[in-house]
């Protein structure tokens, strides 16, 4: 980075720290924090979006719509979420090939699986083996996303679900006596209300995607977790910074990042709430919020 | 194979008894319910004793935490806000790198005759270092909600206790605790279950899994590399674990049913799913 980091073996003390905190894979390092951010920044209103379907699809009268949304929301409260982290993106990643197998390979095998392998032909793989290494990067992550917005989406589900169903029936039985449509109703009464009982849950929401983030380590992505492991391993001499086993620092590092980021999005909820709350007589809403915590 | 070979082979695979090798080709659907069905045995040792151990402390955090003393107020709140505030994974990690770094950073003390170093190095294998990771974070999570339910307790009830001359522990006891517990009871049993999910995380974070004794997830993932077949082993976690979701639904039912004795049906508060407190 800097000429003066020419030679690091003779440096030493505040220097040599200085030197080391700006080799090129501590700066991979301090974007991969972007890279969590970016998750989050695409993630939240994916899963949002995802979430709004699946509420609507369970107060749907179609009964075929009603079960998927039902089930679809329901899918996360018995299993533990790791599971749709490992499942997702392999399933996902599978479905495209074999779909990209049935239409452009000219010979296919009997089955996709064969023993120990998942075999689509060369046309077939996604990327395709011939990309640049950044679509593969960008691949893993599009995975990634897409695991997360599922997972999420289904718990936004039951948060809007459950925000749907506290909005007073009176008021949509009021709205139904002035004339109005079941579309109205929803348009007009139902969606404004909604959000205000939905927000404790929304803001928990947040917090639990913020803490899931290091997740993406498990899927493969190049995260902060994978470069704290990377960088804080014991380095011989053979490196040009070599230092001890220093991963218990980089770690710790992480531990604050992450407590600031939940520190400051507690905050941000709060007000939020005050705000949204005012000259409303929220019982249960507040309630929710008390007993349990935002965070 | 047949089905019960199977059984006897790795029914106990995951705390060490039977087969050596994990099946490599040729893997039949038995082996993948029989394995994976083993290693729910770790599930269920970390979460029945981190919850056990977990319930003692969290009530001595909660309890901290609306202390009138400045400090026993903060360290409550501050250890509620550390494992509560940072991801479980993270925890792990760094749990897990401390652990290792344990004993070499001077723990060791000379006795003369023998040397006590190799005493931290059990925190390194996971039936202890996860362990206590999760007992840590059950009990802060756990405290939280107590917290909230202490703050709910009906304050006539205590103004009845004090104007019956209750010291100040009959009224927790009699009073306090009682009411604490009800009013907590259907966000305890989610915790309870997010924290069984949760510790499907304990070998993908660190903690080696010794001999590949490992838990539900670590045998289906196993098999998910093997076959390259996600459509199988996955559901078959899954379906392990919507039936433990079931069991703990049902146990806690009772107790809440039991805890609210003395009401009438229809005031008993419910179980109902909230998400709070996913990791």
């Amino acid at each position: 980075m800097f000429a003066s980091c020419a030679d690091p073996s003779i440096l030493s003390g505040l220097h040599w720290l200085a030197c080391y905190l700006t080799t090129a894979k501590h700066i991979s390092f301090y974007s991969s924090f972007g890279t969590v951010l970016l998750l989050l920044a695409l993630a939240a209103p994916a899963a949002l979006l995802l979430g709004f379907a699946g509420a609507l699809a369970d107060r749907s009268q179609n009964w075929l719509l009603a079960l998927l949304g039902r089930a679809y929301i329901a899918m996360v409260r018995g299993v533990p979420d790791i599971v749709f982290f490992l499942f997702v993106p392999i399933a996902l990643d599978q479905a495209v090939e074999y779909i990209r197998n049935i239409l452009f390979c000219d010979e296919r095998a009997a089955s996709v699986w064969q023993g120990n392998d998942f075999v689509v032909c060369a046309a077939a793989k996604m990327p395709l083996s011939s990309a640049a290494p950044f679509v593969h990067t960008l691949w893993g992550f599009v995975l990634a996303l897409t695991a997360f917005a599922i997972v999420f989406g289904a718990f936004a589900g039951n948060v809007l679900a459950g925000a749907m169903r506290a909005v007073p029936r009176a008021q949509l039985e009021t709205g139904a006596a002035y004339g109005m449509t079941d579309r109205q109703v929803f348009r007009h009464i139902l969606l404004p209300q909604m959000w205000i009982y939905a927000l404790p849950g929304l803001s928990n929401l947040w917090m639990i995607l913020v803490k899931a983030t290091p997740l993406l380590f498990l899927l493969g992505v190049q995260d902060i977790v994978y470069w704290a492991r990377e960088l804080g391993g014991s380095k011989t001499s053979a490196y040009a910074y070599p230092h001890p086993d220093w991963r218990v620092w980089y770690f710790s590092g992480l531990l604050v990042f992450y407590l600031l980021l939940t520190f400051v999005s507690e905050r941000v909820f709060g007000l939020l709430m005050t705000r949204l709350g005012r000259g409303q007589a929220l019982q249960g809403a507040r309630q929710q919020g008390a007993l349990g915590g935002v965070l | 194979m047949s089905c019960l070979a199977s059984l006897s082979d790795y029914g106990l695979r995951a705390v060490g008894v039977g087969e050596r090798l994990l099946p490599k080709a040729d893997i039949s659907l038995c082996e993948q319910f029989v394995l994976i069905g083993s290693g729910l045995i770790w599930n269920i040792y970390f979460g029945v004793l981190a919850v056990a151990l977990g319930f003692g402390f969290s009530i001595l955090l909660a309890l901290g935490r609306a202390s009138q003393q400045g400090l026993v107020r903060r360290l409550c709140g501050g250890f509620i806000f550390l494992f509560r505030g940072s991801p479980l994974f993270i925890q792990f990690f760094f749990a897990y790198e401390a652990f290792v770094l344990l004993p070499k950073i001077g723990v060791e003390l000379d006795f003369g005759l023998f040397v006590l170093s190799a005493e931290t190095r059990w925190l390194t294998k996971a039936w202890a270092g996860a362990l206590l990771v999760l007992f840590c974070n059950t009990s802060a999570y756990t405290a939280e909600i107590f917290y909230g339910a202490l703050k709910a307790v009906p304050s006539g009830d205590m103004e009845a206790a004090r104007a019956y001359g209750m010291t100040g522990w009959q009224r927790f006891r009699h009073i306090i605790f009682p009411s604490m517990l009800r009013l907590a009871w259907p966000a305890y049993t989610n915790e309870v279950i997010f924290l069984f999910h949760a510790t499907t995380l304990v070998f993908f974070s660190g903690f080696p899994a010794w001999r590949q004794s490992g838990d539900a997830l670590y045998y289906a993932s196993y098999f998910a590399d093997k076959t390259f077949n996600p459509f199988i082993p996955y559901p078959i976690v899954a379906f392990y674990f919507i039936l433990l979701t079931l069991l703990i639904i049902g146990l806690f039912g009772l107790a809440g049913r039991w805890l609210n004795r003395h009401l009438p049906q229809a005031v008993r508060p419910r179980y109902r799913f909230r998400l709070n407190l996913l990791r």
